[in-house]
């Protein structure tokens, strides 16, 4: 379980990057917390740095778009899932279960 | 249309068998590259694969999964050279010939050369092939190497052999390299990178010719040195060289097709004749030439449909990106920039030496508009601006492009 940082530090459409190794992104989209791999599976691009729309996050190299909820790309140039990872809010503070460290590398 | 033949197995040619399929196409799709190799991505070639973080298995543009979905007719490492005057059939190396309903031109273009460079240790940058050669011989130990053009792939290779520890020095011939895709400021804030990174940037002199020793029977004499127009030599083991790229129309010589540093078309990707489109490096659409992947992976969308429909009943000028990593900077650029434009610093910072650290974002302004964004290592501000120059040029696109 690996802290990220308090809840109001992380408004709605907003993501930020946790350096575990491989780092995991963030993402507070459409109410939810969610978080899946950092690096793109494409190639070498940040996704918190990526274009939040709804629970889509498009890649800010080529536009590759992976849906939050499933780590599933919706379109080229990615052809591989990112991992998603479980997110706990605990006392106001934000938590991610590596997926992992659960055994379901999802 | 009963039969496509997609000439260039390559970032184009790839898109657009996936989008013929993804359009509905289900006739005979052949697809037809000189390379021995599935297609594979060129801009890693210069970056991630020449510093050794990348390898091949990671450059591969489709998978035998896909493959299979295209159920296409793959002929790799066969030349085309022609095509006949009405565009149906295209003339193979060996004199096989295809016939076929429709053509999609994707044969991209090549490495320019430079006269006399016929010699051991000279090299170019555009193909698997390129990169595999000129990889190994940087495994060999240290190097002198001299890296003629100052452009984006001579400022990525550069960056890639220094890294790997080798002496870099990079000739250009004009006073600033990268000014006529950045304009002058910051082209020369992109020049500083080449000295942050050790490398060393010989401006305003062309190249005169290279010198080569040794060498007889079968084996070619050895390149030892870089003479310039300015009387300097430069030693070297090994030279690069980056002087551009030309599209490849050769084997179009004797088609119908009007060829003008490119594959004339519209602005829907379509030539002359209806049944045949070009797309890629190898086109020039409405009037411009892009080198850039991404053109190469949005136009085939939008020439597909024309080349399927028989006529242009869909047009699309995307907006142009180009992205390209040197020394650890991830430098990113969209728009249409005119040297006229001012250029505003709005976030982030440069030094005198550079980018500041954390990069910075740059626009492009014309008449209060932004016409273009430049940024060094700040992907999301950049990707809004770019999102809103592309949403504002379809705004304005109807009226002012007809
Ligand atoms: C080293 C390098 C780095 C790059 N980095 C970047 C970057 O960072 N950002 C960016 O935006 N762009 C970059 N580019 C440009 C980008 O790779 C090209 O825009 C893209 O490859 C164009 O795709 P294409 O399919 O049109 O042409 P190509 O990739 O050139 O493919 C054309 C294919 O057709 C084949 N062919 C040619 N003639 C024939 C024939 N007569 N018969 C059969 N086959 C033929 C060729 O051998 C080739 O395989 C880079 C390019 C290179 C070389
Ligand atoms: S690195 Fe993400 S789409 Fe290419």
């Amino acid at each position: 379980m690996i802290p990220v940082c308090r809840l109001e530090d992380l408004p709605e459409g907003e993501s930020v990057r946790v350096d575990t190794t491989p780092p995991v992104a963030v993402f507070h989209a459409e109410g939810e917390l969610y978080a899946i791999d950092d690096t793109c599976t494409h190639q070498d691009a940040s996704l918190s740095e990526g274009w939040l729309e709804g629970c889509l996050v498009e890649c800010p190299l080529h536009a590759a778009s992976f849906d939050l909820r499933t780590g599933l790309p919706t379109c080229l140039p990615a052809r591989r899932p990112v991992r998603t990872h479980r997110v706990t809010v605990d006392d106001g503070m934000i938590h991610v279960h590596l997926a992992a460290e659960e055994g379901t590398a999802a | 249309m009963r039969t496509v033949t997609v000439v260039g197995a390559s970032l184009a040619g790839l898109y657009a068998a996936r989008e013929l399929r993804a359009q509905g196409f289900d006739g005979r799709l052949v697809i037809i590259g000189d390379e021995r190799h599935r297609p594979y991505d060129r801009p890693p070639l210069s970056k991630d694969f020449l510093a050794g973080r990348a390898d091949e298995a990671q450059l591969a543009l489709s998978d035998a999964e896909e493959s299979t979905e295209l159920d296409a007719e793959w002929h790799l490492g066969v030349r085309a050279r022609g095509l006949d005057a009405r565009g149906r059939t295209v003339l193979l190396d060996g004199g096989r010939t295809i016939s076929t309903d429709g053509v999609v031109i994707a044969t991209g273009a090549c490495a320019r050369r430079l006269a006399g460079d016929d010699l051991a240790g000279v090299h170019t940058l555009r193909t698997l092939d390129d990169a595999r050669a000129l990889r190994a011989e940087l495994t060999r130990g240290p190097r002198r190497i001299v890296v003629i053009g100052g452009g984006f792939i001579g400022a990525e290779t550069a960056s890639s052999c220094a890294a790997l520890g080798h002496d870099v020095t990079v000739v250009e011939a004009a006073a600033l390299p990268l000014v006529p895709q950045l304009g002058p400021r910051m082209a020369a804030v992109c020049a500083a990178l080449h000295l942050r990174g050790g490398v060393a940037l010989v401006t305003g002199t062309g190249v005169a010719g290279l010198r080569g020793s040794g060498g007889g029977g079968t084996s070619l004499p050895a390149v030892t040195g870089v003479r310039l127009s300015d009387g300097r030599v430069l030693d070297a083991d090994v030279v690069i060289v980056g002087i551009g790229a030309t599209p490849n129309t050769g084997w179009l010589a004797g088609s119908t097709l009007a060829l003008h540093d490119g594959v004339l078309c519209d602005d829907g990707c379509a030539t002359a004749l209806p049944q045949v489109v070009a797309v890629g490096d190898v086109a020039r659409v409405g009037g411009t030439r892009a080198e850039h992947w991404t053109s190469a992976t949005e136009q085939p969308r939008v020439a597909v449909r024309n080349l399927l429909a028989g006529r242009t009943v869909a047009t699309g000028r995307s907006l142009p990106y180009f992205w390209s990593d040197q020394y650890g900077a991830r430098i990113q650029f969209a728009g249409r920039r005119h040297d006229s434009d001012t250029v505003r610093i709005v976030e982030g910072g440069i030094e005198e030496d550079g980018p500041a650290e954390g990069g910075f974002l740059a626009l492009y302004e014309r008449d209060g508009r932004t016409t273009a964004v430049l940024s060094v290592d700040r992907p999301r501000p950049f990707t809004r601006v770019r999102r809103e120059l592309a949403r504002s040029e379809l705004l304005v696109a109807p009226t002012a492009r007809l």
